[in-house]
């Protein structure tokens, strides 16, 4: 997939509680999930973005609790894709789980500003930045990983795979 | 030959049916255990539902605990409960808590006998890792997971590398398990054992309680780790022989195991410790606290609401009251713990200090309800995340620390140890 879009750049650590505030996980609508993304740090972020959009962070990203809320809510947002440094072990699954792109790569993440526009192509890591004309690489998704991609998510490779018909 | 493995590295090879597993590998293993809560089971069932799966794989393995906002704390909530409810109901699960049986998952789960040594366990809860503390390889997972683990029993993992972590020495008084996971986390950052097996080992670990190795296990995920792994011993072994109604395997890091690294922790140097806003990273020693004025003080969660750490804060209260216009709130953990500590009398003494008792619950840790802070407030808890509005209003401020140091903040109205009353 190939996403082109503004980027919002966030800082090292954005814990799930940032992401989504633990007082919306009553529930498991996730158009109500995405009205409160990132709530607490800007009350009118969510008016602030545009489908398509880009997430850019630095060290561990999606810290804290196991909330698949919050990927939820990021790609019901319509962010197309997240760039980090790194990502916190439970959101990295979680994001594959449910299906919401998410690359790692450290330089990418150095050389983008806030309002910069990326294009990024998710099957080959390449990261552009159409801003500055730099281009740069993610590092590779292991090969299982991308089979849940391709099956379209866990739930979509289970079915597939391990359920009798 | 087989490599030489850690005790992470065994229990993964071991459920994945290998002979050996090397960190990096990505492997299909069984699991012992599935567990959901009122937050995450509800987005798994609704996707079992949503892909027409209709049995589970073992409705003994599977463990329901509706615990962070029950009892319902609003119609939302109460939804998602009688979610969780239907289901336990149609798949005819054992394991289904309903209010008045239930407690805080991580606390319930190892008094309950139902988690082992030598167990697979995942949860859709960050604090699952609560567990290794059994010597069982436990680690949270999403709600996505957990739905296809209740399918099929099994869970996909890719092998991590393991970061020991010997303590020695004796421990200060007042300085418990939560101090020396705090500590560490200190140490080693919020991301300091990102997608890392942490093994907690030495002589310290040797001579500390199992609630108190609970609580270092609890908060591995608060310094990235993918799980908190102790090796049972003596310890361990009194603990479950009562509850165990299954056997069960202790498991032991070969001698020639190898560690991505060795962090060597000299426990005679550690004070309690207190974890200032807004990461748990964010440590200094008591002594080193100055005057930090406090609204609310929280005595509870997965991480500290043990009988040890009631019993901790009642040695502290005694006779005491909570400073005025300062909050109390105390939180025995399972219903088995909150009857042992009325029968033990320590209810008198919490009364009498001016303490709200509440029912078993997550409640006020992540800002749920039962002790929401308003802009500007703040509180120290025995809670394990202080993120900005982990416990409210996202200009409110939380601090971490033991049950003895949140127990004498309330009386001194302002953070401090046990020391500063003359205990």
């Amino acid at each position: 997939m190939i996403f082109k879009g503004k980027v919002w750049k966030f800082g090292a650590n954005v814990d799930t509680d940032a992401i989504i505030p633990a007082r919306y996980l009553n529930t498991t609508d996730p158009v109500e999930m995405a009205s409160h993304l990132m709530e607490d740090i800007d009350p009118k972020f969510i008016e602030k973005i545009q489908p398509g959009d880009i997430f850019v962070a630095d060290e561990n990203f999606g810290c804290g609790s196991s909330r698949e809320h919050a990927p939820i809510a990021i790609k019901y947002a319509g962010i197309a894709c997240v760039i980090a440094k790194s990502y916190a072990r439970i959101f990295y699954r979680n994001s594959f789980n449910m299906g919401l792109p998410i690359l790692e790569s450290a330089e990418a993440v150095d050389g983008t500003q806030q309002g910069e526009e990326l294009r990024v192509d998710s099957e080959t890591g390449a990261i552009e930045n159409l801003s500055t004309g730099k281009t740069y690489k993610a590092q590779l998704i292991p090969p299982f990983m991308q089979q849940l991609i391709e099956a379209g998510g866990l739930m979509s490779y289970v079915q597939k795979f391990k359920m009798k018909a | 030959m087989i490599r030489p493995m850690t005790i992470s590295e065994k229990i993964l090879a071991e459920h994945a049916g290998l002979h050996e597993v090397e960190p990096g590998q990505l492997i299909n293993a069984r699991v012992d255990l599935v567990l959901g809560n009122d937050i995450t089971a509800p987005i798994a069932i609704e996707e079992m539902r949503r892909i027409g799966a209709t049995t589970v794989f073992d409705p003994a393995k599977i463990v329901m605990v509706p615990d962070h906002f029950v009892p319902n704390k609003d119609i939302k909530s109460a939804q998602q409960c009688q979610l969780m409810r239907e289901f336990a109901k149609e798949f005819q699960l054992p394991h289904y808590f309903e209010v008045g049986e239930m407690g805080i998952e991580h606390a319930l789960l190892p008094e309950q006998g139902l988690v082992l040594p030598g167990d697979l366990v995942v949860g859709a809860d960050s604090h699952t890792t609560t567990y290794g503390a059994l010597g069982a390889f436990s680690t949270g997972v999403g709600s996505t997971d957990i739905a296809a683990a209740m399918i099929t029993g099994e869970a996909w993992f890719r092998v991590p590398e393991t970061m020991r972590i010997i303590f020695q020495g004796k421990r200060r008084p007042w300085v418990d398990g939560k101090d020396l996971i705090l500590f560490t986390i200190g140490k080693i950052g919020v991301d300091g054992a990102l997608y890392k097996a942490m093994e907690f080992t030495g002589e310290t670990i040797a001579n500390l309680s199992m609630d108190s190795r609970l609580t270092m296990s609890n908060m591995a995920i608060e310094a990235g780790g993918k799980n908190g792994i102790i090796a049972p011993d003596k310890i361990t072994k009194e603990y479950v022989q009562s509850r165990a109604k299954r056997p069960y395997k202790f498991q032991y890091s070969d001698g020639q195991a190898k560690y991505s690294q060795t962090l060597e922790i000299d426990v005679t140097r550690i004070e309690p410790q207190v974890a200032f806003p807004h990461l748990p990273s964010n440590v200094k020693p008591i002594s080193a606290v100055g005057n930090v004025p406090i609204d609310q003080a929280v005595i509870g969660s997965c991480t500290n609401g043990r009988l040890e750490d009631l019993r901790t804060a009642a040695r502290v209260l005694k006779g005491r009251k909570r400073a005025p216009y300062t909050r109390l709130i105390i939180i025995p953990a399972t219903q088995e713990i909150y009857r042992q500590a009325m029968k033990e009398g320590l209810f008198e003494i919490f009364l009498d200090a001016l303490a709200v008792i509440s029912t078993p619950t997550c409640g006020p840790c992540l800002g749920g309800y039962m002790g929401v802070l308003n802009k500007g407030e703040r509180a120290v808890t025995t809670t394990n995340r202080n993120f900005v509005g982990r416990m409210g209003h996202p200009e409110s401020e939380v601090y971490l620390a033991n049950p003895a140091v949140a127990a004498a903040s309330s009386v001194l109205g302002r953070i401090g140890g046990p020391e500063e009353l003359n205990l």
